[in-house]
Order: C-alpha cells, then structure tokens, then sequence
C-alpha cells in the first residue's frame, strides 16, 4: 500500500506574521498592568480595574471606547455570552428540569425544560412525565443550537431553543475556533451556495450541515435525529472542504462570516480538500481571502 | 557541594561569561499550541519550559462552593531534562513543592475576584533543565495565561539571584553556579507595585548582603517583564491584526 506523507522541513516553515495588517495600521496594543488613563471622567468595563486613581489593563489587548465604557478586549478567551448571542453547545449531563451544557464559557450554561419546544405544540404544560423523558429528547453529548436568553449573577447562561430554527443537531461537523474570531452579525445561520449550510455560533462552535430541504424542517419540535439518512459523497466532500477553509481562516486569524467563508471556499477550490491541511495552502488561503476582503472593504 | 568555587573571575566574568548583572538569553513564544486556551513556550538560557493553561472553566466536584477561584497548576520535568536520564515521576516531592510554590505565587497576579465558582489549570513541563527552573516556569505561566486572556494584576516575573565570594550579587544564575555550593534566592514578583509574592533562599550568607540580592533578583524582574512585555505586543500586533481585529466590532 503507497501512502502519501507530507514532510515539513524547517527551512520552509511558513512566517504567519506576513500576514499582519498594513504597518501603517498597527494597533496599539496594552498589556496587564499597563495604566491606560486617569480614573476622572471614564467608567472601567471588561478587562480594566482602577488602582490609584488609574485605570489599567488586565488583559493584553486592544482599547475599546464606547462613550465614557473603557475596556481592553483580548484576543483569545473563554466565550463571554451576551443576551441574544446565537451558540452551538453540547449537553454535558441531565438533570432535573434542565440540562447542563457546554458553552465554552467561564461556567456550564443551563438550558431550561420550559425553554425548549416540546413536541405536540406550543403552549403544553411540562408534566412529571416529561421530566422523565428528558433524555429522550436530548442526551449528554448530544449537540443543540440555542439562544441566549439569560444571564445569571455569576456569570452562567441560561439558553432556550423556543424557536424552530433552533434545537437538536443530527449529521454535520463540529469545528471550534476561538470565541472573538466568529463577528457578530444579525445573522448566525447560512445556506452557503457550495451546498451546505453552517451555524456559527457567537461561543466559537461552528456547525456545518448538509442543506437539508425545506419541508424536513420542524415538525417534531427540533429533536428529531435523521442519523438513517445518507449523505451523498459530494455533499460530504463540500463539508469537508467547508471545515478546512474554516479551520484554515482561523489559523490566519481572519475573522470569520458569511463572506469570508465564502471567499476562504473559493480560493481552496485550485486545491484537493485533504491537501487543506497543509501549512503553505493553509497560508496561500489566507492571503488570498484577506487579499480579497481588503479589496471588497475599500 | 565543594563551596570554595569562585564564581566570579578575576576580570569580573562568570563562568559562562556573563557579567554579574547580566541575564541569560530570552526567548519566548505565546500560543504554540491550539487545544489550551492559552500556552506559551520559555527559553532562559539553556533552561526551557513549555506552559499551558486550561479554563477558567467550571470547577468539578464539591469545590464549586467555594466563591473563589481554584487555581490547580502541575509541575513536571520531562526524563531527558538533565545531564542524567531519570524518569521523574509526577508526584515526587520536589514536583509537589514547586507545584504549591506557583500557585502561590500566581494566586497574587490573578483577579480572583472575577472567577467565583471557576477553576483555572496550568500545566508547566520543563524540557530541559538549567538552573532557576522555578523561575521560568512561573515566567512561562504568566506569558500562558496572558494568551489565555486571564485577567491580571500585572505581570508577575520571577528570577533568581546569589552572591560570589568577594560578596558581588549575580543575577539570573545557572546551572552550573547552583551546585557549585554559592547561595540561592528566588524572587517573585509583581515588578511594577515592588510587591514580592514569593521568596526562597537556599543555602545561606550574612544577613548584611540580603538587600542587595534582594534587590538584585528585583532588578532582574523588573529586565524579564520589560522582555516578556515586549513579545506580548509583538505577537498580538503580528498574530491579532491579520484580521484587522482591532477595527472590527
């Protein structure tokens, strides 16, 4: 049997940092402890604390000014939920009345039994039994997309999937990016032209699908699982393709929506999906898809 | 330990040609893996660790009363970190006691305050070992859990620092001067408050020269969190803004 390895030499390794804005445009960059103006006047917001009548960083980040809100926003962190926010999550144990998922936030969210859609319509009273049938509907390990409803006290989400567009996931690909990569836009869910449709969650989970047609939607609540159905092959290889130009727009640090994904598909087409993988292509993709967003924003 | 080496030189050198003030060589990188939510990568000298940080997530089992943060760091030293191969496993004592002496020394830096319920994992492994491992592992911790986004007081830097025979105090010292018998002092610190979270000394000298070494393991602080700031800004210019992730939102 004749395998394929690819070996990386060293001296080939790819500079990531060719990839960096114009020089002319270097952010300025504060890191913890660093003073970033007096106390007079502002209000300290996420990643700032006051000490001697100074504000000052506590995470190494950019400022970010809104009216008199002073805050420093990192690059990489756990997923901080706003009331809202779309999110891909995976249930992590049952218990009573709720379930516990995994939001990739500070804390494990909670997704409420009255805040899911029962099968057999809107406005049932949940009863004892319901609660006994709670793992029937979701599982731990079972991934669902929800929304945002609440945020408690110290911090943990309260989520709800009253809506149809939300629920159960049955066949598709997880990808996780780190949470500040995915832009928060009006809309989270896209049937992409290639053939497939992605959810991308505001906690850096990213859910690719097969477009499914429209009258297998609903129905049953959001909890149906088709796991019978058979993807084509093509539609698996689109997928596929999909998860590596994600994965490939996040190793360059590129912001991810609808559009640079679209743009990161087609320039990955010149190349085999698995060949994705590699570091050169990986970094030719994201020249390519910044090269063009550039050129769309001007 | 034969303790009548001299350190210092007759022209004022170190062993491997320092000067008494001087530093060993920095390196560093952040993010080298993409699992952890924060890592980093730590050269000092010959002395070179590798950090990764996990959480702040939520902390398991009945721990999660407490309002505080949980900060669970694990030291460990890889079998082919020094001259002799020796697997080192990861509960002996030596192990155990850096493992309490970083996450004493962390619990300074870290806002716990906006943790409750949270666990916070550090895992520090020390590929090859050349005196002032503590050190750099606590460096290699920080520069972690700053790409891990952590919210911190400031830095906290470590470093260590002894005196010679004709009472000079050398800075950042290696392998080599640790066993030849001078004393030890770690420092670390929170260079920019001038306030010390942790403080060791092995071996021992006369109580007159402690400020000075003190204040020397200080001074070379104080020169490591310059360093450490400066590749934090370079690598979030040069990894953040491929995204213009400055303008954006």
């Amino acid at each position: 049997m004749s395998t394929n390895a690819a070996i990386e030499l060293a001296l080939d390794r790819v500079d990531w940092r060719d990839l960096a804005a114009h020089a002319d445009h270097l952010p300025r960059v504060y890191t913890p402890g660093e003073i970033l103006m007096p106390e007079a006047g502002f209000m300290r917001g996420h990643g700032t604390f006051v000490e001697d009548e100074n504000i000052k960083a506590s995470v190494a980040g950019v400022i970010q000014k809104v009216n008199k809100l002073i805050s420093v926003r990192p690059l990489k962190s756990r997923y901080v939920g706003e009331i809202g926010d779309v999110v891909v999550a995976r249930v992590s144990e049952v218990q009573q009345k709720r379930w516990r998922v995994d939001t990739n936030s500070r804390l494990d969210s909670i997704l409420l039994l009255s805040s899911v859609n029962l099968p057999g319509g809107e406005l049932r009273r949940r009863s004892a039994e319901d609660e006994q049938m709670m793992r029937r509907y979701l599982d731990e390990g079972d991934l669902i997309s929800a929304e945002v409803q609440n945020i408690f006290e110290e911090g943990t989400l309260s989520l709800y999937t009253r809506s149809l567009k939300y629920g159960k996931l049955s066949q598709g690909i997880l990808v996780k990016v780190f949470p500040a990569l995915v832009k928060r836009r009006k809309m989270h869910f896209h049937n992409l032209p290639c053939g497939a449709s992605v959810i991308l969650g505001n906690n850096g989970y990213i859910w690719i699908s097969p477009t499914k047609g429209q009258e297998q939607e609903g129905g049953e609540g959001g909890f149906a699982l088709n796991l019978n159905e058979h993807i084509p092959r093509v539609d698996r290889e689109v997928i596929a393709r999909l998860r590596n130009s994600i994965l490939a727009l996040a190793k360059c640090k590129l912001m991810i929506y609808d559009t640079s994904i679209q743009y990161a598909y087609e320039e990955s087409l010149k190349y085999e999906a698995h060949e994705l993988l590699q570091q050169n292509v990986i970094y030719d993709i994201g020249e390519q898809t910044q090269a063009r967003l550039r050129d769309a924003d001007d | 330990m034969a303790s009548n080496f001299e350190l210092l030189s007759e022209q004022g050198l170190r062993l491997d040609g320092r000067r008494p003030h001087e530093l060993r060589h920095i390196k560093c990188k952040l993010g080298v893996f993409e699992q952890p939510d924060g890592s980093a990568y730590m050269e000092q000298g010959n002395t070179k660790v590798l950090a990764a940080v996990y959480g702040p997530h939520q902390a398991k089992g009945k721990k999660t009363e407490s309002n505080d943060v949980i900060i669970n760091c694990q030291y460990s030293q890889a079998t082919f970190s020094t001259a002799e191969r020796k697997n080192r496993p990861r509960g002996d004592r030596k192990s155990l006691e850096f493992k309490m002496y970083l996450q004493q020394a962390l619990s300074a830096a870290i806002k716990s305050e906006l943790y409750p319920r949270s666990q916070i994992d550090i895992y520090v492994e020390v590929l090859q070992a050349d005196g002032a491992n503590y050190a750099v592992a606590l460096n290699a911790a920080t520069l972690a859990l700053i790409d891990a986004g952590i919210c911190l007081n400031e830095f906290i830097v470590a470093c260590t620092a002894s005196l010679s025979k004709s009472n000079i105090p050398l800075t950042d010292i290696s392998h080599f001067e640790e066993v030849s018998g001078g004393p030890k002092l770690t420092v670390a610190a929170l260079p920019t408050a001038e306030k010390i979270a942790f403080l060791e000394m092995s071996e021992r000298f006369h109580i007159d020269h402690l400020e000075t070494v003190i204040e020397t393991a200080m001074a070379g602080c104080r020169e490591i969190r310059d360093i450490l700031e400066a590749a934090v800004k370079e690598h979030l210019l040069h990894m953040g803004s491929a995204a213009d992730w400055a303008r954006v939102c």
